[in-house]
């Protein structure tokens, strides 16, 4: 991370897409959320799951930031003793991939219509009842924006979203393998 | 088990032997033991009682408190005046929470403690038993990390990680609570002289030539330097390094409250300190700069004031060991991350040795200006004036003594009228400001520095929060002299009624005990000081009680501390001491 990027143009608040390698331990995610709360900064999503290393767990944080927030966001985190590695993919060639469940209200003569832009989105049919009908979707954060709008007028009777994960393009890795052997022993 | 007994295993745990089983209670005393640590501060209870009845047989000597906020604030006052972890004991619940407020004025000051909290069993977590409370969730956000350890067997290795994680870096409290059952297991105890790894904790040097050189261009091309000092200055031991840097490229130096004693007072670049309640010619100085040195100090709004004014026509060069102080409340123009000493040991020799004469000329007119205003050349007719009573400290005790303050007005006069001239020389709760903190952080701080003169400076409000403390001082033999500022009032906040409430005291006029009966109640020394005239023979006479001496000084109820940057205004808009002192501060 750089730190002197004084001269950087600053203020534009984007959503910021954050890797976060922590050891897996109790309350370590707790940390994390309460170093949030307490310095104001806001969660668009946090997702969390085990990763290819035992004992280190992988957090992918969306939050909105302008570029010195995302500095201090960044450095705040670094100073958990629980956390491995930081990395800020915003601007970096990544994939973001986000889920959802999404039950609408639609009959059978509105099943059809439904079923149209389900199948426009690539979403899948999960589950059918007389009343009710579910959509999983998987996705960028946008492209769900974009079906949930679409559905919204037929009734959005529920709906669940787990929030981006997010994985470099190539052969660069953000891997919890390199999150304490490499960097942090020299 | 028997102290020889407890001893034998001792020896059977060194190095190269095969590992004794000890139980938690004992692998507690010994890493305390071999991380060097000689005093602890506690009291005892329930969940922590298997401890305690393992402490007779360590090296280490107790110092039973009133109060867990003093035993923290001891720790606090230990780990500043000697640099090194001061270590403090509680038990569970209510044990536990007395510690938060001695924890939270470590954590704003970056004060290495560790807190040791005893915890109901294991088998009890969760289930609201009794004196359980999770005092690892409530001091998440106060302390630099916490743990809890369950079992005997994690035990030496989380309480050397927390030493480890309370000195390094941007040092801070780390708490580490123990359950009952974690106290009476067993387990081999192992110690290991390789450097504890913590591979979420990183090393901070990410110092280029390349920014040295940007900061060295700045310096040499600035006509108005100015280096802010903070406490990191201390902290990193570089008060040696800034005097060579400042002496090299002729800057002068204006200090925050907590750096107060990096950089000696009598220096002729020495210009005192800044912010609130900092001297007008520092605060005029800090805004017509056209470049600001930062070394160790974190742009806290007591010393900015309203940040979209402060130092405008200035750039920024910060030294900062923490990367998430950079930028936080003031910009910088170069940032040099790592330990302070070492940022200037690169930077001393890039800077171009310089003399700023128009500069100093400049700031010396300011400074005259300032001096005519100033308390200490109005006739004291015999009246005592706490201003007064800090100068003629200063000037009785040669400004050696290592000067332990409260919260509060005295705490401003402290600032301004007693002069420390070395690092480690003045105590005082900066960030969190936290009232009571004087007399227990200088009885920590007593075992750190037997050999020293040490004065508490406090006010009658502070003073009496934790001043059950002082019977500790009379069954430990503690010696402190302190200076009790009395002026009936809770002054600070009384002085913001005054000026910007409409002069409505509300909850200020403060009734006290008979400060005299109540010292010597506790069998100590007690002196009441009414006139300018007595204060040398009530300093003599409390340096050479063989115990703790208190002298009450009776002074003027409504002097206020001038000047003053009202909360949020501009650095430059000071509310100056009236010309004419006696038409604002006449008795009623």
């Amino acid at each position: 991370m750089s730190h002197d990027s004084a001269f950087a143009p600053t203020g534009r608040r984007i959503a910021r897409t954050f890797i976060v390698h922590v050891e897996d331990r109790p309350g370590t995610l707790n940390r994390v959320v309460s170093l949030f709360r307490r310095r104001g900064f806001n969660i668009d999503s946090l997702t969390v799951g085990r990763t290819e290393r035992a004992g280190v767990s992988r957090i992918t944080l969306v939050v909105q930031s302008d570029e010195d927030t995302a500095q201090r966001l960044e450095a705040n985190l670094y100073k958990l003793v629980n956390v491995l590695e930081v990395h800020d993919v915003t601007h970096s060639p990544a994939v973001s991939r986000e889920m959802a469940f999404v039950k609408v209200r639609a009959g059978a003569e509105r099943r059809g219509e439904i079923l149209q832009l389900c199948e426009t989105f690539r979403a899948r049919v999960v589950d059918v009842a007389p009343e009710s009908l579910t959509a999983e979707i998987t996705g960028t954060p946008e492209k769900l924006d974009g079906l949930i709008e679409l559905l919204r007028p037929f009734g959005i009777a529920e709906m669940v979203r787990t929030g981006a994960v997010a994985m470099a393009r190539g052969a660069a890795t953000q891997g919890a393998a390199g999150a304490s052997e490499g960097e942090l022993a020299a | 088990m028997d102290v020889a007994e407890t001893q034998e295993q001792w020896r059977r745990a060194l190095p190269g032997t095969t590992p004794a089983r000890m139980t938690g209670a004992q692998i507690l005393w010994e890493v305390l033991a071999r991380e060097g640590v000689e005093v602890v501060f506690g009291y005892p209870g329930g969940a922590i009682m298997p401890a305690y009845d393992a402490l007779p047989a360590s090296r280490i000597h107790h110092v039973l408190v009133r109060h867990e906020q003093g035993a923290a604030h001891m720790a606090d006052g230990y780990a500043r005046a000697s640099g090194k972890v001061g270590v403090c004991v509680a038990t569970s619940g209510p044990g536990a929470t007395n510690l938060v407020t001695g924890i939270a004025t470590a954590m704003l000051d970056s004060s290495p403690i560790v807190c040791i909290t005893g915890q109901v069993s294991s088998a009890l977590l969760g289930s609201d038993a009794f004196q359980e409370i999770d005092i690892t969730g409530i001091t998440l956000p106060i302390t630099k990390h916490n743990y809890v350890v369950t079992r005997a067997e994690e035990l030496a290795d989380t309480l050397r990680e927390a030493f480890e994680v309370a000195r390094s870096g941007r040092p801070g409290p780390v708490l580490v609570d123990i359950t009952k059952d974690a106290q009476q297991g067993t387990a081999p105890f192992r110690w290991s002289d390789e450097p504890v790894r913590l591979p979420g904790v990183r090393p901070v040097h990410r110092l280029g030539q390349e920014q040295i050189e940007r900061a060295a261009g700045l310096i040499d091309q600035a006509r108005r330097p100015l280096i802010l000092c903070g406490h990191g200055v201390i902290k990193a031991g570089a008060s040696e390094q800034l005097l060579r840097f400042a002496e090299k490229a002729g800057i002068p130096v204006a200090s925050t409250l907590l750096g107060l004693g990096a950089f000696p007072a009598s220096h002729p670049l020495s210009l005192g300190m800044m912010g609130m309640h900092g001297e007008a010619w520092v605060n005029q100085a800090v805004q017509e700069s056209d470049l600001l040195i930062a070394a160790g100090m974190r742009f806290d709004d007591r010393v900015t004031g309203n940040l979209k004014n402060f130092a405008v026509t200035a750039r920024k060069i910060h030294l900062e060991i923490d990367p998430a102080e950079v930028n936080k409340n003031v910009k910088a123009d170069v940032a040099l991350i790592g330990d302070v000493r070492r940022s200037l040991e690169r930077l001393t020799p890039a800077v171009k040795p310089r003399e700023h004469g128009e500069w100093l000329t400049r700031i010396a007119e300011f400074r005259g200006d300032s001096a005519s205003r100033d308390v200490q050349g109005i006739p004291h007719e015999g009246r005592l004036r706490a201003p007064h009573v800090l100068h003629d400290l200063w000037r009785l005790t040669r400004g050696e003594a290592l000067v332990v303050t409260d919260v509060g007005q005295h705490q401003m006069w402290e600032a301004q009228y007693y002069r420390h001239e070395r690092p480690r020389s003045l105590i005082t709760s900066g960030g969190l400001g936290t009232m009571g903190f004087a007399l227990p952080a200088a009885m920590g701080a007593r075992f750190a520095r037997p050999a020293d003169e040490i004065w508490v400076v406090a006010g009658d409000g502070g003073f009496q929060m934790t001043a059950c403390e002082l019977i500790t001082c009379a069954q430990e033999g503690i010696k402190v002299n302190v200076a009790l500022i009395n002026n009936g009032y809770l002054g600070m906040v009384r002085q913001w009624q005054e000026f910007f409430y409409g002069g409505r005291y509300v909850a200020t006029p403060l009734k006290s005990p008979d400060f005299v009966k109540l010292v010597e109640a506790h069998g100590l020394t007690a002196l009441r000081v009414t006139r300018r005239e007595e204060i040398p023979a009530a300093v003599e006479t409390a340096r050479n009680a063989p115990g703790t001496a208190v002298i009450e000084f009776c002074v003027e109820g409504e002097e206020a501390v001038y000047p003053m940057v009202p909360a949020n205004a501009d650095l430059h808009a000071m509310i100056r001491r009236p010309s004419r002192i006696e038409e604002s501060i006449d008795e009623p």
